[in-house]
């Protein structure tokens, strides 16, 4: 095991002081233009995204007979200016204790409240995270103004508390931090086991996959060749990163801090993010290291290249469904599925607070990291070294 | 206890060993039942003309492919990458990085070996100075000439001090001054305690360097010994001119001599040369010049491999 990773070593250190001393890694580093492109490009699909996802509602806490004039008067708008021009209204029936009622109607998640209307209509209260959001206020005056049936000179008056912390507000946020994340580590995954994918046909035309190959097991030249590309993208990362963080500061009020805030709060999330990266690009690196040892040109590479990408896209595909319905079976699925795991947990955790999934999920795509890489080595000894002696298929694995 | 220090001894003096060493690629056997000792400290040389099955063989005892059957013991090991870190190997087609520069190439390849990056830099510079390629040192690769790139990954070869050393075509590249400094650092490497196994097609490297040689013709071992011994499988070869065309002293000549110019060509009879002599002298013969030649390897290649084994290397050499 020591002489396995000291050999990993020698070659990712090799590896990677080769990519960034580079005058090639400028380019890498200018990278995130490109997909900033395609981001444009594909803005419509995030959009439609977001517009599937639940929209926050306005609880509405009242006896039957005042929710049926506000909903009257909401269907009047509504046939006026479209359903989606409206905010979306659901009826609850008072309870004893309203101040409880009211904080765990704000913490509803299914549907999303973004404020809650209570009191009468002739004494209305409106509770909510409401700073930001004077149309949703100015629609629920509206509302009330055509259930009690006064003129348009005779606004009811509004008791508007503002509370932070709801769930509403944010949810459709989280919807896009999940799919910036989802777009990041795909286009980024993308790029770089490509590059990895380059550098080994690279290494096998120069022949000097034979003194590596008479020098340290397979596996360590894997594993290092996955980990200095790994080394070099992290580093590059730092640069985005920051470089991100300085524009945002520049262009954006309240800087970085006023990005949409995930569910499992920053910290954790870009924690998450960087082993997501991690276990991601490990996954596809390591499928691209198996494709790619089996090429001997560029062309074969290329060729292989094309469906390979395809199937990449199909995945990131696959994981974007998750952010719509967590816990459909379709989103269990791609979060069970080794291949699109990092993509669909890393939505999660824009999405849902709870932190033992990915615990779980992390464990499990590191087991499949390992077999990729294990079955690679297997692979190339057999197949491009012609290593071992002939074995039916089905028993190929105990070679 | 007795068996086990003369297991130890056994293992210390067979540095390589080989035994009934098959590999099929698919439907074709490239080595057939190879078996081979290469004793410690010795020069040992791989003959046989291309695609008779020296680099299988060469890849098969370093551990980068596994034989379809048999087994090898390399360095007291069955598995030959468990001792990488003693053996220096130089591959047929020759491979480095065109970006790095040529000592710290020569440091990757110690490394590789387990050789510390900084004690590897150090050697590097010892070594490119000793072979006149110290001012290349910071070069990258793709700046040396084809025989300099050869030389630097010889030398990365034998960076980190290795007990084997094992080199596919060495020779093959490199011009005749370079040969003869590739033989040179082979002879002191040997001088060292290391064991040099190498495969060529070139006779003439075989004969000047090695103990012992395994001709290989057709994925097997036509003979594995001392070159000597190859040479004594042979009878000395008779080169005779006569003043005399014709008379008693022709019954002295074997009827399977042959004519080259003026002279008569054939094996020395089982005599010995003093009946041979007499007999020309009694039959008049008139002696002009009479030499009396060792066979050398070549000869013995023929012999044993074969008239198209010869010529195909003959070929090759050519080339």
């Amino acid at each position: 095991m020591t002489r396995l990773l000291r050999s990993a070593f020698v070659i990712a250190r090799r590896d990677f002081t080769a990519t960034v001393l580079s005058k090639t890694f400028i380019f890498f580093l200018l990278a995130p233009l490109f997909p900033a492109a395609m981001g444009t490009l594909f803005g419509g699909i995030g959009a439609r995204v977001a517009a599937q996802t639940e929209r926050p509602a306005v609880a509405v806490v009242a006896s039957q007979a005042e929710f049926k004039q506000i909903e009257a008067a909401h269907d009047e708008m509504t046939e006026a200016l479209g359903d989606g021009a409206i905010v979306k209204l659901v009826g609850y029936s008072p309870e004893p204790d309203l101040a409880g009622q009211e904080k765990r109607l704000l913490a509803n998640r299914s549907p999303p409240i973004r404020a809650v209307l209570s009191g009468s209509l002739d004494h209305p209260r409106l509770v909510g995270s409401l700073a930001d959001d004077p149309a949703t206020v100015g629609q629920v005056k509206l509302l009330i103004e055509r259930a009690q049936g006064r003129d348009a000179d005779q606004r009811p008056d509004i008791d508007v508390s503002d509370v932070k912390n709801v769930s509403g507000p944010s949810q459709s946020d989280r919807v896009t931090t999940a799919w910036g994340a989802q777009a990041i580590l795909f286009f980024l995954t993308l790029m770089l086991s490509t590059m990895v994918m380059s550098q080994l046909i690279e290494e096998k035309s120069n022949k000097i996959i034979e003194v590596i190959a008479a020098a340290v097991p397979i596996d360590a030249m894997f594993v290092g060749k996955l980990f200095a590309m790994l080394t070099a993208s992290v580093l590059a990362l730092i640069v985005w990163i920051s470089a991100g963080a300085l524009l945002l500061q520049v262009i954006k009020h309240g800087g970085s801090g006023s990005l949409p805030p995930p569910a499992v709060g920053w910290p954790w999330f870009l924690l998450l993010s960087v082993i997501y990266f991690a276990m991601n690009y490990l996954l596809f690196g390591a499928a691209f290291l198996v494709i790619g040892a089996q090429a001997s040109t560029a062309r074969e590479v290329q060729t292989m290249s094309l469906p390979v990408t395809f199937a990449q896209m199909l995945i990131f595909a696959f994981a974007a469904t998750a952010i719509n319905a967590l816990n459909s079976p379709t989103a269990l699925a791609a979060a069970v599925f080794p291949l699109s795991s990092p993509l669909t947990m890393m939505a999660r955790g824009a999405e849902q607070p709870e932190i033992w999934p990915h615990l779980a999920a992390i464990l499990w795509q590191a087991l499949w990291v390992a077999l990729i890489l294990r079955f690679g080595a297997k692979l190339f000894r057999r197949t491009v070294l012609r290593s071992g002696p002939r074995l039916p298929w089905w028993k190929f694995g105990r070679a | 206890m007795l068996r086990q220090a003369q297991h130890e001894l056994a293992e210390e003096r067979i540095a390589v060993q080989a035994t009934d060493l098959v590999k099929d690629f698919g439907d074709t056997r490239a080595v057939d039942g190879v078996s081979l000792a290469v004793p410690s400290g010795s020069i040992y040389g791989l003959l046989g003309p291309n695609g008779a099955g020296k680099t299988t063989t060469l890849r098969m005892l370093i551990g980068i492919i596994d034989p379809s059957s048999g087994t090898r013991r390399v360095l007291g090991r069955n598995r030959p990458l468990e001792a990488a870190p003693e053996i220096g190997y130089l591959p047929e087609e020759r491979g480095l990085y065109p970006a790095m520069h040529a000592r710290d190439a020569i440091a990757f390849m110690g490394a590789l070996r387990g050789l510390p990056i900084a004690e590897g830099r150090r050697r590097a510079d010892v070594l490119l100075g000793e072979h006149n390629l110290g001012e290349w040192a910071k070069k990258p690769i793709r700046s040396l000439s084809k025989g300099m790139a050869q030389i630097v990954q010889l030398l990365g070869t034998i960076v980190h001090k290795p007990r084997l050393i094992v080199l596919d075509e060495p020779f093959a590249g490199l011009d005749a001054i370079n040969q003869a400094r590739l033989e040179d650092l082979i002879r002191r490497e040997t001088r060292a305690g290391a064991t040099v196994l190498f495969s060529t097609h070139v006779i003439a490297h075989a004969e000047r360097l090695c103990e012992q040689v395994a001709i290989i013709a057709k994925g097997k071992v036509a003979f594995d010994g001392r070159v000597d011994e190859a040479r004594a499988r042979l009878r000395p070869i008779v080169r005779l001119r006569t003043r005399a065309a014709d008379g008693p002293w022709r019954e002295a000549i074997p009827a399977s001599a042959r004519r080259e110019g003026h002279e008569y060509v054939f094996e020395l009879p089982e005599g010995g040369p003093e009946p041979l002599l007499k007999a020309l002298i009694d039959g008049a013969a008139g002696i002009e010049t009479l030499a009396i030649e060792r066979p050398g390897l070549h000869d013995a290649f023929v012999a044993i491999a074969g008239d198209s084994a010869a010529a195909a290397m003959e070929q090759e050499k050519a080339q």
